[in-house]
């Protein structure tokens, strides 16, 4: 019998804590199937956010740092820099990565630092319980906007992949979405791209990929990735933002 | 001969699975509990299947494999 489908082996045998129907462990599970379709389990690091994928460094079986809040762009710098011969990824959620880490990833973006960022935009703070996010949409009932956003009073949810786009720097930036199985597909082909990138010595490459959080957005699994597909994919539309090989090739 | 086997000690019966089959072979377990507490999915028409793993793509949690 041929194995059609089992659990990636860059990925452990601890069971992921988070909320049924989280989409974390899909995005888990994509790039650990790539590290194993390019073989790189045994020379990458990853660096791990906070937020709920603080404890990634239980699941995935390479190596793994935990960075301080928003701060995993500029250790992986640091990793990358000591180690080029490593692969070097981190995964960050939109609090971690939109919010306190934008410094960092905007500087580590405009250097064309030669890492992989995987950005899981969620529209809210999942582990502390739901409150209003830099990417939480106009009108999102959150626990700190009880009336939903008031974008008067709160500002503009922010456009990661569009605001790093306009960069000279970066390499290939990319939004993905996880809600259908075709969705999936894709995010995992430009996560796979993203890793390459950086093995052919390319450069920054970010996969912002739209995700669910069914219980902090008061939903079940199932309508929670329909939410995405009515609400969140229209403010956030999938599609390559930067691709600067492409176009090279294209000129 | 197609076979998906689940680890239903791991299913944290979000269900996803079963919205994601194009041929409605999977239903949740509603009468049973499993060690987490929750119902577990389960292949309700095994005959049905085509092995096509959309099941697997959106599981979260990685506890289906597909065998065919």
């Amino acid at each position: 019998m041929a194995t059609v489908f089992e659990k990636p082996k860059s990925l452990t045998n601890a069971p992921f804590h988070y909320c049924p129907g989280c989409p974390h462990g899909i995005i888990h599970r994509l790039v650990a199937e790539v590290m194993d379709e390019l073989g790189i389990e045994g020379k990458a690091i990853g660096v791990a956010p906070v937020g709920c994928a603080v404890m990634a460094y239980d699941y995935f079986a390479c190596d793994m740092i935990e960075a301080p809040h928003g701060r995993a762009p500029a250790v992986a710098t640091g990793i990358k820099r000591c180690r080029p011969e490593n692969v070097v990824f981190t995964y960050q959620g939109d609090g971690d990565l939109a919010s306190i880490g934008m410094a960092e990833t905007v500087h580590s973006a405009a250097r064309n630092e030669n890492i992989t960022v995987i950005f899981v935009n969620n529209a809210i703070y999942g582990m502390t319980g739901g409150q209003m996010a830099p990417t939480s949409l106009p009108g999102q009932v959150t626990q700190t906007s009880p009336y939903g956003r008031d974008v008067q009073h709160c500002g503009w949810p922010i456009r990661v992949s569009e605001m790093l786009a306009t960069l000279e720097g970066p390499e290939y930036i990319t939004r993905v979405a996880v809600n259908n199985v075709k969705n999936v597909r894709n995010a995992k082909k430009a996560i796979k791209k993203a890793f390459e990138n950086q093995i052919q010595g390319k450069g920054f490459s970010l996969v912002e990929v739209v995700s669910a959080c069914p219980t902090n957005w008061g939903m079940t699994p199932e309508s929670a990735l329909k939410w995405i597909e009515t609400d969140m994919l229209p403010y956030y539309p999938i599609g390559v933002y930067k691709d600067r090989s492409a176009a090279k090739e294209e000129a | 001969m197609i076979k998906v086997t689940f680890n239903t000690d791991m299913c944290k019966g979000c269900a996803l699975c079963v919205g994601a089959c194009p041929k409605g072979c999977l239903a949740i377990a509603a009468d049973k509990l499993n060690g987490k507490g929750y119902s577990p999915a389960f292949i309700k028409y095994q005959d049905k299947c085509i092995g096509c793993a959309f099941c697997a793509t959106m599981c979260p949690d990685c506890i289906i494999t597909v065998e065919k």
